[in-house]
């Protein structure tokens, strides 16, 4: 593990001021992601810049229905939080679904956003990779590819995005609250928040070095109130998404009124299934209309031989999720 | 990106105080007393406690936070050592497993994973009764399904888990009586 140094910073403006002003340095939350990679050589920052101590691990509602959850809330609380369960299942599940309490104690909101994915190439030093060295090229296309993404992929890089958080987060439209060098302030909406590898694929996140979240605000959704998140995985507990599932859905006389769908495990970022929406809302909520839906979605799949499975764990993952809103039993 | 960036600039260093990357002094409050040691930043928490201060208790299994052996608590909660850097801990209450037993007498955890034979080599133990006191306190042992979810992060390779979660069971159930 490489040197570095540690300074603990008392309010965002020093923090984020003394991480803009260098290329070399790094912001410190939870360091579930940071340590471990700063360990396998992945990130090389020299300086790290805790920002544990900055007043923004709080969870308020706000005056028009939306919930605004501070950037450093640790996994742990979030989940636990009342208003969060009651307003967002779909939140709370897929937080507890997540890594395990150790690490749902140690990690922030913030910091999953920004976690880095979990492709065994990337996260080796010596192999290529487009990610982590652009132009490098990207082995797992050709190579072991059983857990990589089948929607957004570029044949620059096939990388699953690995949080279960921000499926739900993307089902609800949030938005990503930063602050920049000059206290300028930015909200992002969700889907601009996490960009497609293209032929960047180093390239994840639209911001700026040294900008930091601040916020998440999740919007009022009253459909999430129903909702779930369905995660399948290779062992029961303690491991990433091979297909999941973030769904909300309200019915209305046996008619879709309203519906929210996101999948992770499957995709190169948090992926909305929009068209999957699209086609529910106003069909009768049924078994061959999920299925449909669900094929929509699916028809821009561009799996490997290896991962080609994950086209039908997903397409079943999607109607059981709704299925089971559906039978009125929200997990 | 190997960007090597200068030291921070004069404006940062006068708000912010960097330390490293060589060896400083820090003063950490492990199991209740207050220990010097110098050490370099990158140093993580499981590395000081095992080679600066001899409390080896917490076990290095990974060192990427896929195991659980090296569970400790900070504060009140229970945490990886190995993914915890030593220097964030500083005004924080470390609790190693040897900081468990209270005037010579072993935890309730401890003794009662001794009585169930919760172990064969042991290695993972300091980080599974770690996990398991705090399991407790955090209210997620209500059936074996719980336990089984809520202990995930500790993983035995020797699967003494019919008999960790017996050791739980039966501290639980001593507690409610
Ligand atoms: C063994 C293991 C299993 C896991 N399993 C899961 C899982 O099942 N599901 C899941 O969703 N996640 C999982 N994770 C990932 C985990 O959730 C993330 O590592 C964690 O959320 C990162 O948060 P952190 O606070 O620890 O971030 P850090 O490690 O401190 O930071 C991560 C990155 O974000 C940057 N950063 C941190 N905070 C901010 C901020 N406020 N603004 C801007 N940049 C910031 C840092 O500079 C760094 O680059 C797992 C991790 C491990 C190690
Ligand atoms: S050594 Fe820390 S989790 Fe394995
Ligand atoms: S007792 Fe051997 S690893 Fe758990």
């Amino acid at each position: 593990m490489r040197p570095i140094t540690y300074a603990r910073a008392a309010d965002a403006a020093t923090a984020i001021a003394a991480v803009s002003a260098d290329p070399g340095s790094a912001f410190l939350a939870g360091g579930t992601t940071e340590v471990d990679l700063l360990r396998q050589n992945v990130l090389t920052p020299r300086h790290l810049i805790d920002i544990n101590d900055l007043p923004l691990n709080s969870i308020e509602p706000q005056p028009d229905g939306a919930l605004r959850i501070g950037a450093l809330a640790r996994m742990s609380d979030v989940a636990a939080d009342p208003l969060v369960r009651e307003r967002y299942p779909m939140i709370a599940q897929a937080l507890e679904l997540g890594a395990s309490a150790q690490l749902r104690h140690m990690a922030s909101m913030g910091g999953n956003m920004m976690q880095r994915v979990r492709c065994s190439y990337f996260r080796d030093a010596e192999s290529p990779c487009n990610k982590r060295e652009p132009g490098t090229g990207c082995p797992a296309i050709e190579g072991v590819s059983r857990g990589h993404a089948v929607l957004g992929v570029s044949e620059h890089c096939v990388a699953t995005h690995p949080s279960d958080v921000a499926v739900a987060l993307a089902a609800l439209q949030a938005r990503v609250h930063t602050q920049g060098p000059g206290e300028e302030t930015h909200a992002y909406a969700f889907d601009d928040f996490f960009l497609l590898p293209g032929s960047t694929p180093d390239r994840e996140h639209p911001l700026a070095h040294g900008e930091l979240i601040t916020a998440i605000e999740v919007p009022a959704v009253p459909v999430a109130r129903r909702s779930l998140y369905l995660k399948v995985r290779d062992r029961e507990s303690y491991e990433f998404a091979l297909v999941s599932v973030a769904a909300a859905l309200s019915l209305v006389d046996g008619t879709i009124a309203d519906v929210r769908l996101a999948l992770g495990g499957v995709a190169t970022r948090p992926w909305r299934a929009m068209h999957a929406e699209d086609f529910l809302i106003g069909a009768v909520a049924q078994r061959a209309n999920f299925e449909q839906a669900a094929r929509v979605e699916l028809s821009t799949a561009r799996p490997t031989p290896m991962n080609a499975f994950k086209v039908e764990l997903a397409q079943r993952a999607m109607v059981r999720a709704l299925e089971t809103l559906a039978n009125g039993s929200p997990a | 990106m190997s960007a090597q960036g200068p030291a921070l600039g004069e404006r940062q260093r006068a708000a912010i105080e960097e330390r490293g990357p060589g060896p400083v002094g820090v003063t950490l409050s492990v199991n209740g007393e207050e220990r010097s040691l110098e050490i370099e930043p990158r140093v993580s928490l499981l590395d000081a406690l095992r080679e600066h201060l001899e409390l080896t208790g917490a076990k290095k299994g990974c060192d990427q936070g896929t195991c659980g052996a090296c569970t400790v608590r900070v504060d009140d909660r229970r945490v990886l050592a190995c993914l915890t850097l030593a220097m964030t801990c500083e005004g924080r209450e470390v609790t190693t497993v040897e900081g468990l037993a209270e005037h010579g007498e072993l935890h309730a955890m401890q003794r009662a994973f001794i009585a169930e034979d919760a172990f064969q080599c042991g290695y993972c133990t300091p980080g599974q009764i770690m996990s398991a006191v705090a399991l407790l306190e955090e209210g997620h042992a209500g059936d074996d399904a719980e336990i089984k979810e809520w202990m995930s992060g500790n993983l035995c390779r020797c699967a003494a888990y019919p008999h960790i979660r017996a050791a739980i069971r039966s501290v639980r159930d001593g507690q409610r009586r």
